[in-house]
């Protein structure tokens, strides 16, 4: 009893599996010959001319290449499949059909002077990477994105209030002036000047220096005032104006610590500040221009007033 | 091979493009020339642009040198079609039969290769056929049916030159979806018929789909008349691959009947009468135990034993 019933079970199981493939199943005396690679199939069975003339021309053709294409199909649902970007997609192999070039196979090149001897020293050709990873000028970078984040957001300039939006006096409107007149290529020497404009008062700080032999009685006279100082008692050096100074930059440096601190805190900390090796130059830069206020301008670093022309 | 020494790049641009036309290892999808002949009409003009939809250069108006305009254009595949008007004086009549022409072909190294001429007996084109047409550019599956593309010399040359022309770039893969579109080329009768079809998917209980195929042109009945075919010789030459293209073959590793994988060890030369065959743990010098030296296979299974009580 149970024999026949799994006897039957099978019988089912088989002929609806029979049933599943019958729509996809085709019947050929011989089989084709495929090459995936170049989704090709070739059919070499005879076809019955008479059929073929019985029928009507077109419903015999397309019979056919449906059966054809089926087989095709069918051997090409058997490759790999992968899953590419919400497609499926079906690997294909190499072509095997072989098929002529277009121009004959490139001939080898002789090896050119270089590559003789490269070979010879056994040097290897090293691929050169274009972009480098470069941590201090990410630092760079990122300080200097945060700055125009504060920028943008404070709506103060760290310089010198040019971009400011408000009602300006005339004194901010003529330094920007100035400073849009010395902003040319040839820092503004060639520059006309409106009909009523007038002449810039300080007009840089350009040491002047005497010529070595000119003017011998000057020279007398300012060596001798050298001497006196030198001699004389008073201290060259006004200690409250050096105090109050030293206590200015003090506080500064402090004001910029705490801004950095907390730009800092966001992204990374400026340590590209005190790297920038314009160290001399920018702490001058700082005790001439009063003015040349950079908010976050710690130490040296890009200073925007040149201590040139201002 | 004149094209190498005769024209030396003067700029970058120039040199790059004279590399894209030199002989390559592994050559690019060969593109195909249209031309008409004297007495083409409209008709013709839109067949050829019809079968060869996605890889045409220009048609050109007049027929001069084949190979000239292959290296022009750098195709090395061609279709020239035209049409010509005879006229049959019969006693009472004056017959007109225009027989539309088609040379199909391919060169090897700028000279002509293969070159067949086939008449077009009956032509519906794309236009004439209403049916969702298949997207330019889809790779088309290709069956070739009939025992003449199998046994008669030129037929298997023509079979050849129809998968040059319609196959395609190479791929490594492609979307299942996109398998939509079939050429099916039929050798009967003496005549060759070329159907396109867009195959449909369609459900079929199993992984595999069922197709179902509906004809959107364009479609065509040909008659194989003159041929031009490479001699052996040449056809060989234009065949052979470069070298480096040659699947490497893995040394020591080998394949039999069944697919088992087999390798192959080298081993040094051993002193067989050092060798080992037996282990005899017994015969291992133990701390104030000597056990003398046991001949048969018994003993090293007691000692064995005696270790796991141990």
């Amino acid at each position: 009893m149970a024999a026949c019933s799994v006897e039957a079970l099978l019988a089912k199981a088989e002929q609806e599996e029979a049933e599943k493939l019958k729509s996809i199943s085709v019947q050929k005396e011989l089989d084709l010959e495929f090459d995936i690679g170049n989704l090709l199939a070739c059919d070499k069975n005879r076809i019955d001319l008479r059929e073929f003339r019985e029928q009507k021309k077109e419903d015999f053709l397309r019979s056919l290449a449906r059966d054809n294409t089926q087989l095709l199909i069918n051997e090409i649902w058997k490759q790999p499949t992968e899953r590419v970007q919400e497609a499926i997609v079906v690997k294909l192999p190499d072509p095997a059909t072989p098929l002529p070039r277009e121009k004959p196979p490139p001939k080898a090149k002789p090896p050119t002077k270089w590559e003789q001897f490269a070979k010879l020293k056994g040097i290897q050709k090293k691929k050169k990477t274009n972009l480098v990873w470069d941590e201090t000028r990410v630092a760079k970078n990122e300080y200097n994105r945060l700055k125009n984040i504060a920028r943008a957001q404070k709506g103060k300039v760290p310089v010198m209030g040019l971009a400011t939006s408000t009602q300006q006096s005339k004194e901010e409107l003529s330094l920007a002036v100035s400073v849009a007149k010395t902003s040319t290529a040839s820092a503004g020497r060639f520059q006309d000047r409106l009909p009523k404009e007038k002449a810039p008062k300080n007009m840089g700080k350009k040491r002047k220096f005497e010529p070595l032999i000119g003017d011998f009685s000057n020279e007398r006279h300012k060596q001798l005032e050298l001497l006196k100082l030198m001699d004389g008692k008073k201290p060259k050096l006004d200690i409250t104006k050096a105090v109050n100074k030293q206590m200015r930059e003090e506080d500064r440096e402090e004001a910029a610590a705490k801004y950095k601190k907390r730009a800092g805190k966001k992204g990374r900390k400026g340590g590209n500040m005190s790297g920038k090796g314009k160290g001399k130059g920018g702490k001058g830069g700082k005790g001439k221009g009063g003015k040349a206020g950079g908010g976050g301008g710690g130490g040296g670093g890009k200073r925007r007033g040149k201590p040139g022309k201002h | 091979e004149g094209q190498i020494s005769s024209v030396k790049p003067k700029t970058k641009r120039s040199k790059r493009f004279l590399e894209s036309r030199a002989p390559k290892l592994i050559e690019d999808v060969k593109t195909a020339m249209i031309m008409k002949g004297g007495n083409t009409s409209q008709t013709v003009t839109q067949a050829l642009k019809d079968i060869v939809s996605s890889n045409i250069t220009r048609p050109f108006e007049d027929s001069t040198s084949l190979e000239f305009f292959s290296k022009k254009t750098d195709s090395s595949l061609f279709l020239f079609g035209s049409h010509n008007k005879k006229r049959d004086h019969m006693p009472n009549d004056v017959c007109v039969t225009v027989s539309f022409v088609l040379f199909a072909g391919r060169l090897f190294d700028f000279h002509v290769l293969d070159m067949i001429e086939l008449g077009i007996e009956k032509y519906v084109s794309l236009s004439d056929v209403k049916a969702s047409k298949c997207p330019e550019g889809t790779k088309p599956m290709l069956v070739f049916a009939g025992e003449a593309f199998d046994t008669d010399n030129e037929h298997k040359r023509l079979k050849s030159l129809l998968l040059d022309f319609f196959r395609g770039p190479t791929v490594s893969a492609v979307r299942l979806a996109g398998l939509e579109h079939v050429l099916h080329f039929t050798a009967l009768d003496g005549k060759i018929y070329m159907r396109s079809y867009r195959s449909l998917l369609k459900k079929s209980g199993c992984r595999t789909p069922r197709i179902e195929l509906e004809e959107i042109g364009p479609s065509c009945d040909l008659v194989l008349r003159r041929t031009h075919l490479a001699s052996d010789d040449l056809y060989k030459l234009a065949h052979r691959q470069p070298k480096a293209l040659k699947a490497k073959k893995k040394k020591n590793i080998s394949h039999d009947a069944f697919g088992t994988k087999f390798g192959r060890v080298h081993m040094q030369k051993q002193d067989l009468s050092k060798l080992r065959t037996r282990k005899m743990k017994g015969l291992r010098k133990r701390k104030g135990n000597v056990v003398a030296e046991e001949q048969d296979g018994q003993a090293p299974k007691v000692a064995k034993e005696a270790e796991h009580t141990e």
